[in-house]
Order: structure tokens, then C-alpha cells, then sequence
């Protein structure tokens, strides 16, 4: 799908999340991701999704969710959007610190940024865009290790 | 596929076999059901097989942190077997691994319950 985009505006439910996800896994596929990478770039889809639906957007029914795909020569970009109060991400604690370890919740975003080459998150008041990118090494994809 | 529960039990030892994925919605809440069932009846030893769950996702992850703390602190003991190798990775990442009992055999898992 090299120079293509695709767009999709979605409600602020579960199905979303799911919805997201499978998305995120054709086009990482399509892309010529390897399956280890494929399922990272999903994975991290679904939790940004997540973070959308309900710390942003609270499943407000009046409250979208924006996906975008864009493969350039170089990159697999995604931008999830909500329209919530916006992320602090300062104020999430770190999963790794040995007094959050046992904590049920809070690895959302860890996780987006272990699986993802690069992530920039900009948050106002009116929602938080967050843009994950993969980088896309010659003809078949590669992830963080072959890129170091 | 959403997550699918069966129980059995050895040697006093509830095994609780999971196929399909812990995630954010009805996975995590079969999960949890369970666990509170088997603590309900008074049985303390848990053992979940993740043989056949090939993703989890942060709330998932989460859901199995609960269970291990909820068990415990009812003075109960919970191990993970078979891990697969995705799961294996989610848990090394989030440096979980060593806070779970993790074993790869039936037999040593039932075993190492006291």
C-alpha cells in the first residue's frame, strides 16, 4: 500500500478496539511486515485504540475515533485520535518500578512504545493524537532489531 | 476467538485450561469469573494452563497480575504453565516473569504446590 492512506472514523466501543486491531494486523501484512512484527504493530494499535475508547473518550457515544494508515517508502504511520480531555503521559506511572509491578493497569502505553519504532503522543483539550510508526527496512519489513 | 474455560482438578491441584484470548472485554471477565468461582469453593490452588492462549493484551495482563494477587492474598497459590512463546515475551517485557511461578510441565507444576 506503499503512498496509499486509509481513514476510518469510528464509535467509541469494544468492537472499535477489535476493529482497530484487525485492521492494523491486514495492513502490517499487506505492508510485508514479518508475523513477529505484525502482531507487535496490532498489538500496539489496540492498545492506543483502547486508551481512545475509554480513558479518552469514555465510550461517549456522541465521541469519535480516528484511525489512519500511511505507508511511505520509509514508514508504516498510524494515528489513532480521540476527542477526551487529553493524556497526561507524565502522570502514568512506570510499569517496571518494583512498587508498580503487582498494579492491574498502566502498561498500555509501555507496551505501544516497546512494540513501536517511534511514537509521538500530542494531547490538547480537545482530544490526543497519538502516531505510531514502524520503519519499513528494504524489500520485506523489519523491526527494531534490524534496524540497530 | 474469545477465551474458553474448562476446570479440572489433580492431586487437590485445580487446573484451569484456557483456549483463545485474554483481552480487554469478555476474555479478562471468564477469567476473573472463574478465579472468584474456584475461591468461592474454597479452592486455593490454581493452577492456569496457557497452552492455548496466543494473546493477551495490557488489560489481560493485568487481569492475570489480579488473579495472582487476589488468590494470594486469600492465602492461595497460582502458577502459570505452558506459556506460548508470545505470552513468554509479553510477560519478559513487563518483567512479570519473575513475579509469576511459571512452569512448562503439568506434572512439576502439581508438584510444586504445597
Amino acid at each position: 500500500m506503499s503512498g496509499d492512506r486509509l481513514s476510518y472514523k469510528w464509535d467509541s466501543t469494544l468492537e472499535t478496539v477489535d476493529n482497530a486491531e484487525q485492521t492494523a494486523s491486514r495492513v502490517a501484512t499487506d505492508s510485508g511486515f514479518a508475523e513477529d512484527e505484525v502482531m507487535q504493530i496490532s498489538m500496539a494499535v489496540r492498545e492506543a485504540t483502547v486508551n481512545a475508547v475509554l480513558h479518552g473518550n469514555a465510550y461517549d457515544p456522541e465521541k469519535k475515533v480516528e484511525l489512519e494508515f500511511e505507508r511511505t517508502d520509509q514508514d508504516l504511520v498510524i494515528t489513532i485520535r480521540d476527542q477526551g480531555k487529553g493524556l497526561d503521559e507524565k502522570k502514568i506511572p512506570d510499569p517496571l518500578a518494583p512498587e508498580n509491578l503487582l498494579k492491574t493497569s498502566g502498561r498500555g502505553i509501555f507496551l505501544i512504545r516497546s512494540f513501536m519504532d517511534d511514537v509521538k503522543i500530542s494531547t490538547s483539550q480537545t482530544g490526543t493524537e497519538v502516531k505510531l510508526i514502524k520503519h519499513v527496512h528494504g524489500e520485506t519489513a523489519g523491526g527494531k532489531e534490524a534496524s540497530q | 476467538m474469545n477465551l474458553k474455560i474448562s476446570t479440572r482438578q489433580v492431586d487437590g491441584v485445580n487446573i484451569v485450561d484456557c483456549n483463545g484470548r485474554i483481552t480487554l472485554g469478555e476474555g479478562s471477565v471468564v477469567l476473573r469469573d472463574q478465579i472468584k468461582d474456584l475461591l468461592a469453593k474454597g479452592q486455593k490452588k490454581i493452577l492456569l494452563n496457557l497452552g492455548d492462549v496466543n494473546y493477551i493484551d495490557s488489560s489481560g495482563i493485568g487481569e492475570l497480575v489480579s488473579a495472582y494477587t487476589t488468590v494470594r492474598n486469600q492465602g492461595g497459590e497460582l502458577k502459570l504453565l505452558n506459556l506460548t512463546k508470545k505470552v513468554h515475551d509479553l510477560l519478559q517485557i513487563t518483567k512479570l516473569y519473575t513475579v509469576f511461578d511459571v512452569k512448562d510441565d503439568e506434572a512439576t507444576a502439581i508438584k510444586a504446590f504445597s
